[in-house]
């Protein structure tokens, strides 16, 4: 017998067939996913995907495993987080992984030394008119600025001429990934200073991208901001009606996912010290499969920043799953592609049992 | 005049050709509950949204809470006072009750424009209270919209109407898509909100219903008023006489 109380007004439900969160089930699938490739190692390699086999090397975990599969998801993680609320606010957002190679291009140019082991710094872009070794909040300040104007664009282009995110942000990308050709004709830029090098260095991009995720998840839970969002996503005509103002918010909404992406450029470019025009390419399609494997609905309105780190470590655990079983990159990318499919089939037949449940 | 909420003088609508609204003259008493009814197309809901502000009347001026207003939008009418329950109900499915019920104009801890911090116990407490007031029946605040019933949703709607104290409640058709208990639920509130002297504009086809709730009842065929009366002045063959136009009201309305 299960335990039931009552609500306002008297009328009594059951507080365990409430729906659990669906990070809940994300979670799960996380777990499941990790035991599945213990499984196979302990089986088919005789070697543990999670836990530390080495004699020479103390601690239960396979610590330096679990640092890669953080690290190699917290970039686009970091862009994932801005890609969460706009498609939770209901649009979407193609743009950022070539607001990520721009951004980098333009902020990289601002970082670089002047002189490379005694020599002028060969790829120096602006070495004529004196603007090396800046302070790094100047490449910072750039890269900002940069993914500021790129989302406040994409934002205007959506909030006032009415047409698709899809379309607008599509124009944004390859705009976008024009500039950041043109930029240096092509070149790669390198030479950063050694205090823009230090952004990226060692886990900086995880503690970058977990204080994001965390200032994010208050954000959307706590604010009004928050709330606009899942509001506008959920019923935009319901939003309207109440008062909030849609096309302010909508302009806003890009522009931090602007700004995320510029970060997330930031934080690459000084991890590989260079910055390459083709850099982030398909970023902006990792993130939103991020999201959308954390349970955010591609409908709008459904979602958590919390759900999206979790599919985003999901990414993670798959990507080192494959090279610790020794299998070719071909196949990830296989299994990416089904496991995106099948989060979005999985969501639409929980919500659809769920409405008829109810 | 003072106790009176709303007035209408000559309001008229065309669209186009169609003069889908003619001449309204219309007033309201506080406290009143006032019953529109009339056939499809009769201006019913014409008349709804010149007021409410969602459109723009072609001529004929309003009066709201003693002052003549132009309302430019529904978010104009809202912040005078009108609150309206519309057929298409106004929530945001994934939100909770709260949320939907302070929505656009939530509680706040600390103002930082769009990143305002949000009083969630607040807008909790708030909500129960309303809950009370109104007499509706949520099984569970935090749960979201979309696993709530037909009645639920409408009751939440009404519910909002009724929690920022408005001057004047419209509901139109509230009850078309509900069941027998839901559509009691309901009038129950309708008849909370009499009790609490808040004047109402039911717009409602169903005849009983008008004569359970209302004081008054005003018939509109092709977009002219053509009754107003007083429940214990008529029953429901007189209205439906009106209604289709069997008796024409102009003698009645001049004599009133």
């Amino acid at each position: 017998m299960s335990q039931t109380s009552h609500g306002i007004g008297g009328l009594s439900y059951d507080a365990k067939k409430r729906p659990w969160p669906a990070e809940f089930n994300v979670f799960l699938a996380l777990v499941i996913l990790v035991g599945a490739f213990e499984l196979i190692g302990r089986v088919f390699l005789g070697d543990s995907f999670l836990f530390n086999t080495r004699e020479n090397v103390s601690g239960l975990f396979n610590e330096q495993r679990l640092q890669i599969i953080i690290l190699q998801v917290s970039i686009v993680g970091i862009i994932a987080i801005g890609v969460t609320q706009v498609i939770i606010c209901g649009g979407i957002d193609l743009s950022s992984g070539s607001i990520v190679g721009a951004t980098a291009m333009i902020a990289m140019s601002f970082a670089q030394v002047a002189t490379v082991n005694g020599n002028p710094n060969p790829k120096a872009m602006f070495i004529d008119y004196g603007w090396t070794d800046l302070p790094v909040i100047v490449p910072l300040l750039v890269a900002i600025g940069c993914g500021l104007i790129a989302g406040l664009i994409n934002g205007l282009l959506i909030a006032y001429t009415r047409i698709p995110p899809f379309i607008a942000t599509l124009g944004m990308m390859v705009t976008a990934r024009g500039i950041a050709k043109w930029w240096s004709k092509g070149q790669p830029i390198s030479f950063p200073t050694d205090s823009f090098a230090a952004i990226g260095k060692g886990l900086m991009p995880v503690v970058i991208f977990i204080s994001l995720a965390i200032l994010f998840q208050l954000i959307l839970t706590y604010t009004k901001y928050g709330k606009h969002c899942y509001a506008i996503g959920s019923n935009e005509d319901a939003a309207r009606m109440s008062g909030i103002k849609i096309a302010n918010h909508k302009v806003l909404v890009y522009a931090i996912a602007g700004i995320l992406a510029a970060i997330a450029a930031v934080v690459l470019s000084s991890k590989n010290l260079t910055a390459q025009a083709g850099m982030g390419v398909m970023y902006e399609l990792d993130a939103i499969a991020m999201a959308v494997i954390g349970g955010v609905s591609l409908s709008g309105g459904r979602g958590s920043i919390i759900g999206t780190v979790i599919g985003s470590l999901i990414f993670g655990v798959i990507i080192s799953g494959f090279t610790f079983l020794r299998l070719d990159a071909y196949y990830q990318e296989m299994v990416k592609g089904v496991i995106i499919v099948g989060a979005v089939v999985l969501d639409q037949w929980r919500q659809r049992r769920r409405a008829i449940g109810a | 005049m003072s106790d009176i909420v709303l007035k209408t003088e000559n309001l008229t609508k065309h669209y186009g050709g169609v003069h889908a609204l003619q001449e309204a003259n219309f007033e309201l008493r506080k406290g009143e509950h006032v019953a529109i009814m009339g056939d499809n197309g009769a201006g019913k809901s014409t008349f709804v949204r010149q007021i409410t502000g969602v459109e723009q009347r072609t001529s004929g001026k309003i009066w709201f809470d003693g002052k003549e207003v132009n309302f430019t939008g529904p978010i104009e009418a809202r912040e005078a006072g009108i609150e309206t329950v519309f057929q298409n109900l106004a929530l945001a499915d994934d939100l909770d009750v709260p949320s939907n019920l302070f929505l656009g104009r939530e509680k706040v801890l600390f103002n930082l424009g769009p990143f305002s911090i949000l009083d969630r116990k607040a807008m909790r407490k708030a909500t129960e209270a309303a809950l009370v007031r109104t007499a509706v029946k949520i099984p569970n605040l935090s749960s979201t919209i979309r696993h709530m019933s037909g009645g639920q949703r409408q009751c939440v709607a009404i519910a909002r109407t009724a929690t920022f104290a408005s001057k004047l409640i419209i509901m139109d058709e509230p009850t078309a898509a509900l069941g027998v208990q839901e559509t009691a639920q309901v009038e129950n509130i309708i008849r909370t909100l009499k009790e609490n002297g808040e004047p109402l504009i039911l717009v409602s086809h169903n005849m009983r219903q008008v004569f359970d709730l209302v004081d008054r009842i005003v018939v509109f065929r092709r977009g002219r008023i053509v009754a107003n009366l007083r429940k214990q002045d008529t029953d429901g063959n007189d209205i439906v006489a009106y209604i289709t136009g069997a008796k024409t009201g102009q003698a009645e309305l001049q004599a009133a």
